[in-house]
């Protein structure tokens, strides 16, 4: 491989890397916020408010029912309001994290709701504040499965990062599409590949490994 | 200390609770001096699911006394989950009023109310531990949600408990590596953490194995006489209610069919649902004895077999001359005797003679309450 296909690798990673990572930061917080929202808010919640829940609902299954691909083009005209592009790294994250979140909040909210009614009604018997609840309770219990829930939604949006590739956001997978595909560089295809498998084990491995540590079942 | 619900505990390591403002129907001075710790006014409780309504609570009056033991029991679905639920307002009732310590219940908003349930201690039948915590992070937290700050006062307190329900140096381990008994023993600690005066237990000891259960009742019990509690507890087992219970209540489809003093309720019980409960703790007829049962004698030598039932009005004990006042040829064949509350009770198993078909005139029954002539059977000689 020339000394400038590897600094495309090399610029290529890092790309990859600034898209996942920043978009990753967002979608933590926005989607636990998210995920918080749709358990508190449901029927038995500890902010019941059953119309909120229906229209966050709803709007969480619209952003899951369009495929990303889709997302990435409907999304431009956001994508250009927020950063003023509509192309580069930046540009990509608006649509990652926007079809991230939705994503982990669910997968997040899967975990919240397997914290018993009963550990949370002994909170509350103990005189326990709402938001103490949320805070002292329902989020370290469900911590170990938000942890592999947002290890999956890590590899998703590695994926997703490729995919945004195709409309010139950068990174690996708008490199392996230009090279790989378009110039039959094979090379640099296996190259990739090779990359992103070994991301995607790296992130697997650090998820379950700190999940397990959390689990005191 | 400027409302009721201060009234009661000592407050060392807890001023900052103390100090926090109360507002509303708390302020109210305790009026009156009686010994009612929780008074359940004409409670009903819907639940409607749809169009369906289901009438979980209805008409409940109780009066529990300071210091008291006292048990609600009921089959499954019998609404007393429901009820003891509604005491720290886990659940609304949908009319009807409850007091502890003279402050209703229902009328609190929401700060009072947590500040209410801090006063309340309650321990559950799946304990209801935080897995993500160490036991001492469990017990740390109701303290913490009082808004006590000072470390140094929490360990103490913890300390204390962990001593108190005899698991000291557990303090750092997870609620997973603890069996069923010391997890409750954790529960129980961790209610009493805020020195509450009341503990409400919700069927404590139903997921535990008999020893088990026994060695968290003789701890209940035994905490009630050091810290002056009263325990409402609910079950469905009647062996719960006859080891520490004082009063008992009897809950059948959301209504109260019975209620008194322990060995009254064992000994007399009036309603279908009192002797379903009763039934596990009762002795069934020998299997061997039934076989040979018959409806009529058969044969002048038949004897009849009679169930005798001692009401465990008063005596303390059963002499055994009034057995013998029976008859002389009189048989004991099962005896089912017990003492609750320093009553004796039970029921007795006889075979006596019979004379032409019939019990002989010497048959008089003074001290038993019941007499029932279950059938008659001919020795095989």
């Amino acid at each position: 491989m020339s000394p400038r296909l590897l600094e495309a690798l090399w610029q290529a990673t890092l790309d990859t890397f600034y898209m996942v990572g920043v978009s990753a930061v967002i979608v933590w917080f926005a989607g636990l916020a998210l995920a918080l929202l749709l358990i508190t808010t449901d029927r038995g919640g500890i902010f019941e408010a059953p119309r909120i829940n229906t229209l966050f609902g709803s709007v969480v299954n619209g952003f899951r029912a369009t495929p990303f691909i889709v997302l990435l083009v409907a999304l431009i005209p956001l994508t250009r309001l927020i950063t003023g592009t509509t192309i580069g790294v930046w540009a990509a994250i608006v649509p990652i994290t926007i079809s991230a979140t939705p994503f982990f909040a669910r997968i997040a909210e899967v975990s919240l709701r397997e914290v018993g009614a009963g550990v949370i009604e002994a909170a509350q018997a103990i005189g326990c504040q709402r938001l103490r609840i949320i805070f002292s309770v329902l989020l370290p219990e469900a911590l170990p499965g938000i942890i592999g829930g947002f290890t999956i939604t890590l590899v998703a949006m590695i994926n997703a990062s490729a995919m945004a590739g195709a409309i010139g956001a950068g990174g690996l997978g708008d490199l392996a599409i230009r090279y790989g595909y378009q110039r039959y560089n094979t090379e640099v295809m296996v190259a990739v590949i090779v990359i992103l498998v070994a991301l995607v084990c790296l992130i697997q491995f650090v998820g379950d490994r700190y999940a397990y540590r959390l689990r005191h079942r | 200390m400027n409302s009721a619900l201060y009234f009661e505990g000592s407050s060392e390591g807890l001023t900052e609770l103390a100090n926090q403002p109360v507002a509303g129907p708390i302020t109210e001075p305790r009026s009156e001096p009686d010994h009612a710790h929780v008074v359940i006014r004409d409670v009903h409780k819907t639940y409607s699911t749809g169009t369906v309504k289901v009438e979980a609570l209805k008409n409940i009056n109780l009066t529990i006394g300071r210091g008291e033991i006292f048990g609600i029991i009921g089959r499954s679905g019998a609404g007393k989950s429901s009820l003891i639920r509604t005491l720290n307002r886990l659940e609304d009732v949908t009319s009807g009023q409850i007091l502890v310590n003279n402050i209703d219940v229902g009328s609190l908003r929401e700060r009072d109310l947590v500040t209410l349930r801090r006063r309340i201690g309650m321990i559950f039948q799946h304990f209801n531990l935080l897995h993500s915590k160490t036991v001492f992070e469990n017990l740390a937290l109701a303290m913490k949600a009082a808004g006590v700050r000072d470390k140094a006062a929490i360990r103490q307190r913890i300390d204390e408990l962990l001593a108190l329900v005899g698991l000291e140096g557990k303090a750092q381990v997870y609620p997973s590596r603890l069996s069923g008994g010391q997890k409750q023993r954790v529960g129980i600690a961790r209610a009493l953490m805020l020195k509450p005066k009341l503990l409400l237990c919700d069927e404590a000891t139903s997921a535990l194995d008999p020893e088990t259960t026994h060695s968290i009742l003789s701890l209940l019990k035994d905490i009630r006489d050091k810290l002056g509690l009263t325990i409402i507890l609910i079950t469905h087992e009647m062996s719960v209610i006859s080891e520490i219970c004082d009063r008992v209540a009897v809950l059948e489809q959301g209504e109260v069919v019975e209620s008194g003093p322990v060995w009254k309720i064992f000994s007399q019980p009036q309603h279908e649902a009192t002797r379903a409960l009763l039934a596990p703790l009762r002795k069934d007829l020998p299997d061997a004895l039934l076989a040979d049962l018959k409806p009529k004698p058969v044969h002048t030598g038949s004897r009849a077999v009679v169930r005798l039932t001692l009401a465990g009005s008063g005596q303390k004990e059963l002499p055994l001359h009034l057995l013998a006042s029976l008859g002389t040829d009189t048989k004991l064949l099962q005896s089912d005797i017990e003492y609750v509350q320093g009553h004796v009770m039970g029921r007795l198993l006889v075979s006596l003679p019979t004379e032409d078909g019939k019990l002989p005139e010497s048959f008089s029954t003074p001290v038993f309450s019941d007499t029932e002539v279950l059938g008659y059977v001919t020795p095989s000689a």
